[in-house]
């Protein structure tokens, strides 16, 4: 196996665990690649098929390089009801990318969620795990200038 | 001296989100040595940051929407009177606090507090009779699955506790799928001892060997929580039970974004690897489920509903109506004030929910989704209906999960129909065909309304789909589908008919069927909608050009003066030659 994701070993070669091993991947890689995807089918003694298709199957696990900054913004139903589309709209604006696009200096992407369980904060938002809640123009716009002040 | 025993911040993921982490930190470091301990949540979402001190006499009091400064912070260690919170005696006569009494209260990583306000009281007397008898308990207690089918908990109990087999499976349904509900979260975060406690009770009365937990990835707090309470489980050697030679094994698997898993038979799938397909029911999970083993599955809050049930199997019946007993927490979200938690009986009319305890102004709200992608809306003059299983039934909606969504006057219910179809359609996971295909003409068709090209012809054919959808599908998410679009047709056909037959948007919501306009009258020509403007639709004498302008509200939302609105279709100036 490529000595890459010899991390893998951490998770028992069961079938079961497959999606845990993906999941430990893209914890440490950011994404899924496609030697992710080998490196797996190598550990559970799958085809790389079989693979892709449980990967595909679950809206959690990416396939390209997310940002430094990931941002997850809801549409679940309250933050939609709340104006989530318009959240994304100004987000777009901001930074020049769409949901499940990454900007061209790799320091922001954007997915789309459908809730993060804190809907009575709607319309909400995380990046890298932490939440953002009623939020409107003003605040989405602060909070992202103080992320690129960062770097 | 402080007459103060103990502060404790709620630092549930909506108190964090709402800023309690910087709360937390600024009283560590002022509160000298009184302990500062943190807790989850109450309920009271809309107040977060929330703060209570413990005083040394025993009474307690509770602080709002703190500020994080030193100031402030002060000023609550000097027990000021600004900022305190009371709940309102109007809630406060509907709410009945069983199953989120400790919630918010203790410290939900603490298994010492847990035990000292009565936890795993109900698990021994649970271990102290027969298996038999504590699933009669959950029996006559007539309490039915919180999960959305309202199965009864002891009926399903005593299948799984009929079976023979080398392993017996309980699972935790903790994929919480239904956008806009979150009581299961705040359960895991605020009192995981409790749903633990329920499962080992569960444990104990169907003879389960093995515990699963699949909690969906977009919850770590909760994960992280769960997974604490089970190291001090194991450790306090709770995790044996009784009678049993072996330890339970306790696993959390994190799910991983499909909707579909939250469904029985696709949960089992995603626990043994595989993409997350129902599939066809007999055999049922408690004959053949999880690697072929007999398995039982309940919800989060079904489980923390047990350590109630067992400690009073009477009272509990006693509560809520015949059919449906107990106490049920709802999740209310939308628009209105107090958006949150709340536990009240079955039975409490939709009404009171949202008027008394969310705080909505009466008048203001157009109708209440519940149920999620599977329910349906309730329009407001249907709110005197029972929140109970049956009556929510005749009404075309169901209770799911207790997500409430309150939906205002102003949002478009073609619009929110169209939102639930575009979820379902991409959450089908493809097996049954009317499920995929069908429930992506529905969609097709709504997204055709809502831009202002369909036609007349297209509510029927909704109506028509939809039914056949209901009956052509295998899980229950094809069966229930249909319900948003079915349901606001029903009750809001007019809106539909205003978008296909008249070519606006009652509420000028929908993009490409409604302007946005500048009134002169209000507007001081300040000139920040111009310069905010990505699209430079507006011109120097504060002109919208409509042609132009990609509806994105800036302007709107910059405007101080509320001089820009949404209006309705036609009426906004359109620079295009001949309108
Ligand atoms: C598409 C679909 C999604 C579901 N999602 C959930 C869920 O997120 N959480 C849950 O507890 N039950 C969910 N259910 C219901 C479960 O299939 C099952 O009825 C429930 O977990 C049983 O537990 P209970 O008897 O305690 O309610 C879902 C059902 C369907 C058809
Ligand atoms: S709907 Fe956005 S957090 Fe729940």
């Amino acid at each position: 196996m490529n000595p890459e994701f010899s991390y893998l070993s951490e998770v028992s070669a069961e079938k079961g665990n497959l999606i845990k091993g993906l999941q430990l991947i893209q914890e440490r890689e950011g994404y899924v690649s496609d030697d992710g995807i080998k490196a797996a089918a190598a550990h559970f003694s799958l085809a790389d098929a079989e693979v892709e298709g449980v990967l595909t199957f679950y809206a959690q696990f990416k396939r390209n390089k997310p940002g430094k900054y990931q941002i997850s913004t809801c549409d679940g139903t309250a933050c939609h009801i709340k104006g989530a589309p318009l959240i994304q709209e100004w987000l777009t604006t901001a930074l020049g990318i769409k949901s499940g696009e990454t900007t061209e200096d790799g320091l922001f992407s954007i997915e789309t969620v459908a809730c993060l369980g804190c809907c009575s904060l709607a319309p909400v938002m995380a990046i890298n795990g932490r939440v953002y809640g009623k939020l409107d123009r003003k605040a989405l716009l602060k909070i992202i200038n103080e992320y690129k002040k960062q770097g | 001296m402080s007459e103060i025993k103990r502060i404790k911040v709620g630092t549930a993921s909506c108190g964090l989100a709402a800023g309690a982490g910087a709360v937390l930190e600024n009283f560590k470091r002022l509160a000298g040595d009184i302990p500062v301990a943190e807790v989850g949540c109450i309920g009271h979402c809309y107040c977060e940051p929330i703060v209570e001190l413990e005083l040394k006499d025993g009474t307690n009091i509770f602080y709002s929407s703190v500020k994080a400064d030193d100031a402030s912070v002060q000023a609550i260690l000097a027990l000021t009177e600004n900022g305190r919170f009371t709940i309102p005696a109007e809630r406060a006569a509907i709410e009945k606090l069983y199953v989120t009494r400790l919630a918010g209260r203790i410290d939900p990583k603490d298994i010492e507090e847990y035990k000292a306000n009565g936890g795993f009281e109900s698990l021994k007397k649970a271990t102290a009779v027969t298996p038999a008898e504590v699933v009669e308990w959950v029996k006559k207690s007539g309490l039915r699955g919180r999960g959305g089918a309202g199965f009864s908990t002891g009926m399903k109990w005593s299948f799984l506790a009929a079976k023979t087999a080398e392993e017996k499976i309980l699972i935790c349904n903790a994929d919480e799928g239904d956008p806009g509900a979150f009581m299961d979260r705040s359960m895991m975060e605020s009192v995981p001892f409790q749903v633990l406690e329920g499962m080992l009770i569960g444990a104990y009365a169907t003879g389960a060997t093995k515990l699963f937990i699949y909690c969906r990835a977009e919850y770590p707090l909760a994960i992280k929580h769960l997974q604490i309470g089970i190291d001090a489980i194991c450790k306090a050697g709770l995790n044996l039970l009784p009678g049993r030679e072996k330890p339970l094994d306790i696993m959390i698997k994190e799910g991983a974004g499909a909707f579909v898993c939250g469904e029985e038979t696709a949960m089992i799938a995603s626990l043994e690897g595989q993409r997350g397909q129902p599939r066809f029911r007999p055999p049922f999970p408690t004959d053949k489920g999880w690697n072929g083993y007999p398995t039982a599955i309940n919800n989060v809050e079904t489980y923390a509903n047990i350590p109630v049930v067992i400690a009073d199997p009477d009272a509990f019946a006693a509560l809520g109506t015949e059919k449906s007993t107990g106490t049920k927490i709802f999740a209310l979200a939308g628009d209105l004030k107090n958006p949150g938690l709340a536990e009240v009986p079955m039975g409490v009319t939709l009404g009171d929910i949202v008027y008394k305890i969310g705080g909505a102004a009466p008048g203001s709200v157009k109708a209440v989704q519940t149920g999620g992608p599977s329910g349906g809306c309730i329009p407001a003059d249907k709110f005197d209906v029972k929140m109970d299983y049956d009556s929510l039934k005749e009404l075309g909606a169901i209770i799911g999960s207790g997500g409430l969504i309150v939906i205002g006057n102003d949002r478009c219910m073609v619009e929110t129909a169209r939102y639930f179809l575009d979820f379902t359609h991409r959450e089908s996971c493809g097996k049954c065909t009317f499920c995929r295909v069908g429930t992506m003409r529905m969609f097709e068709t709504l997204e055709r309304i809502v831009a202002g090209k369909g036609q007349e012809s297209d509510i029927d054919f909704l109506e028509d789909l939809g039914n056949k959808i209901k009956k052509g599908s295998l899980c229950a998410l094809g069966q229930t589908a249909p319900g948003p679009a079915l349901s606001t047709i029903r009750y809001f056909r007019h809106e539909y008919e205003a978008h296909v037959r008249d070519g606006y948007c009652p509420v000028n919501q929908c993009n490409a069927l409604s302007d946005v306009a500048l009134d002169p009258a209000k507007c001081v020509k300040c000139k920040l909608c111009i310069k905010n403007c990505p699209v430079g639709a507006i011109s120097d004498d504060f002109k919208i050009d409509n042609s132009k302008c990609t509806r994105c509200n800036t302007c709107i939302d910059t405007c101080a003066k509320k001089a820009i609105a949404r209006v309705k279709k036609g009426t906004g100036y359109d620079s295009t030659p001949g309108k």
